[in-house]
């Protein structure tokens, strides 16, 4: 039993990174999956989002820490909502010089936006307290619930085992349920948004941009509102991440991580699909993680057991795709057909 | 309806268009001939805002439209079907077609949540006119198909479906005739006059099928070497000696199909 409960505490674990790499997913198929947005530079967005968070909710610096400002201890909610202007805003400005070009100006604009944001995160220590990390971001209503939890635990002293790991572990729970619920109220708006007008009108642009203008449509601005709110969506992302893990730093958001993983799970998921960019987050973090286990009963150092996880990433998605060439979920027909 | 000073564009060295000035009358079908690489496709793309000129002016009812982007030429109520069809290949037909209206409401960001019934209603007179215009073009069982299924002479259908959506003022068409069988020719060549009788609407063509630019046409400009050559009935034109020699100059026999 004790041992199941161990299995079941690792499932929340997995689950609450899983769905946050579903919101990141959801983000990118909004840019990439439904207006062909070629953004290469995720992991600066979901960096931007959990800093902004971290800086608006955390804790004040304390003495021996290089950063000097921050620290609004503001509620959670401003931290996300935060998260999404500031990521969104930088979006803007990304997509203003770089839009009204050919496509791979965008790819070039984001990946070294990503770039210029690790450097910033790593060098401006009195903003981010560089190598070392942001440290104690509070996870909302943290306090309360573990409160209750350990006032609840003293009060039964004699609970079995199994019982007493699950309640202890009663805040992943509560985290679950908001990854769980911030994911779902975004897979909604998304929803709605794809089978819009709005939607088609994007959609039209992936096909032929030159084509969809001739029909009268200001394609640069339908293409920096989808770039933006995509951004926003992975800006919220990393609010999740940072006040869950309670601790980031610059090495969470290298490319590996932060870019690449993420387009596995929107192309092997079904790019263009909402329901296949959650799914494909799921899949692949189940994979990735799996291969951890995997990997660390082969004979291998870590470093050559991490190159070969992302080379058995590869593998699979190339079996994947050449078995479903538009990923698990393809894209939806015939959204606006009627009878 | 439409006038045209001096345009010129060049591409590095050579002067595809150049100070080619014409006019397209009101309630006409303006045919736009001469022999290949003569520039009729790039006018169409300088009118349409798709190139900027380098020089010259277009005046759409008097009103300047030079430079504009596309979009807001379109939204003026210019419309144009691309010589090698650009239908949406992953969209139904009826989407492709409910693409076209301007200034939908539902095509804000915030609208589809603020203003979900309007949103609705729109998109229900905008289906309504297009099952209009397919049933007038007699493409009504095609609506669920995916734009990609279609025959090519049905695809050159679609595109004249889009235009239909917004009521346009002038619609240009490249080469509606092109690699279309007889019996969709007809429809087409009906499809244009019934257009033009019943709903005022202004035709600017480029075709090299000249049956069809004989039985549809009046006026027609005759272009050659990014210049107007001449200008006058099908007749008249066939008849002109340098309209001849332009075409015989190049690889086109005068009269071919
Ligand atoms: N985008 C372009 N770049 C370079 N040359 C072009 C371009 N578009 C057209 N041209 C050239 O301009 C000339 C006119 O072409 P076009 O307008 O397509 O002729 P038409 O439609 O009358 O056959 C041709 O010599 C063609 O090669
Ligand atoms: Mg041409």
């Amino acid at each position: 039993m004790e041992h199941l409960v161990g299995i079941l505490n690792y499932i929340v674990f997995f689950a609450i990174t899983a769905g946050t790499y579903s919101i990141l997913s959801l983000g990118l198929n909004i840019q990439w999956g439904n207006t062909g947005l070629f953004n290469i530079g995720i992991a600066g967005f979901y960096a931007l989002g959990a800093y902004t968070s971290a800086l608006l909710c955390g804790l004040p610096p304390s003495a021996w820490e290089g950063r000097t400002f921050g620290g609004f201890q503001l509620p959670f909610i401003v931290g996300l909502l935060g998260a999404a202007i500031v990521s969104g805003v930088v979006a803007m400005l990304v997509g203003a010089p770089t839009l009204r070009l050919r496509t791979d100006y965008l790819a070039i604009a984001t990946i070294g936006i990503a770039e210029t944001i690790r450097l910033i995160l790593t060098n401006e220590s009195w903003l981010t307290n560089g190598v070392w990390g942001f440290q104690q971001i509070p996870s909302p209503l943290y306090k309360t619930i573990h409160a209750a939890t350990s006032a609840y635990l003293k009060g039964h002293p004699n609970l079995p085992v199994w019982l007493h790991d699950l309640i202890s572990k009663s805040y992943d729970w509560f985290y679950l349920v908001l990854v769980l619920v911030v994911l779902f109220i975004l897979y909604l708006i998304m929803e709605r948004l794809v089978r819009s007008p709005w939607g088609r009108v994007i959609r039209a642009i992936r096909e032929d941009e030159d084509a969809t203008s001739m029909l009268g449509k200001n394609t640069f601005s339908f293409k920096m509102q989808a770039l933006v709110l995509g951004a926003m969506i992975m800006g919220i992302g990393g609010s999740m991440y940072a006040h869950y893990a309670r601790f980031i730093s610059p090495v969470s958001f290298k490319p590996l991580y932060g870019t690449f993983i993420v387009w596995v799970m929107l192309i092997l998921g079904g790019s263009g699909n909402n329901k296949g960019a959650i799914l494909g987050g799921f899949t692949v973090w189940g994979i990735w993680a799996g291969t951890d286990f995997l990997t660390k009963y082969l004979p291998f150092t870590s470093t050559q057991s991490a190159s070969l996880r992302v080379i058995l990433i590869a593998v699979l998605l190339e079996v994947i795709l050449l078995w479903r060439q538009q990923g698990l979920l393809p894209p939806k027909k015939h959204l606006f057909s009627q009878k | 309806m439409l006038v045209v000073d001096n345009l010129t564009k060049s591409f590095g060295g050579l002067r595809a268009v150049d100070r080619c000035s014409f006019s397209v009358g009101a309630e006409t079908i303006t045919g736009l001939i001469g022999p290949n690489g003569a520039g009729k496709t790039t006018v169409f793309n300088l009118l349409t805002g798709f190139y900027r000129p380098d020089e010259g002016k277009v005046l759409l009812q008097d009103k300047d439209i030079t430079g504009l982007p596309p979009y807001r030429i379109f939204q003026q109520g210019m419309a144009r079907t691309f010589q090698i069809p650009r239908e949406f290949k992953e969209m139904t037909v009826m989407e492709n077609l409910m693409l076209a209206p301007t200034e939908q409401s539902g095509e804000r960001l915030f609208d589809p949540f603020l203003r979900p019934l309007r949103v609705r209603q729109q998109e229900r007179s905008i289906a309504n006119r297009a099952v209009e215009v397919l049933d007038f073009l007699g493409l009504q069982r095609l609506r669920n198909e995916l734009a990609r299924n279609l025959s090519g002479g049905q695809k050159k259908l679609l595109e004249l479906a889009k235009t239909m959506m917004i009521k346009p003022k002038i619609v240009m068409l490249d080469e509606p005739g092109a690699g279309v069988n007889r019996t969709l020719l007809k429809r087409i060549v009906e499809s244009i006059e019934r257009l033009r009788d019943e709903e005022k609407t202004t035709f600017l063509l480029i075709e090299h099928d000249m049956d069809f630019v004989m039985r549809l046409c009046n006026p027609v400009i005759v272009m050659s070497e990014g210049k107007k050559l001449a200008e006058g009935e099908p007749g008249e034109v066939q008849r002109n000696k340098e309209v001849l020699e332009a075409y015989l100059g190049g690889q086109y026999v005068a009269v071919d199909g």
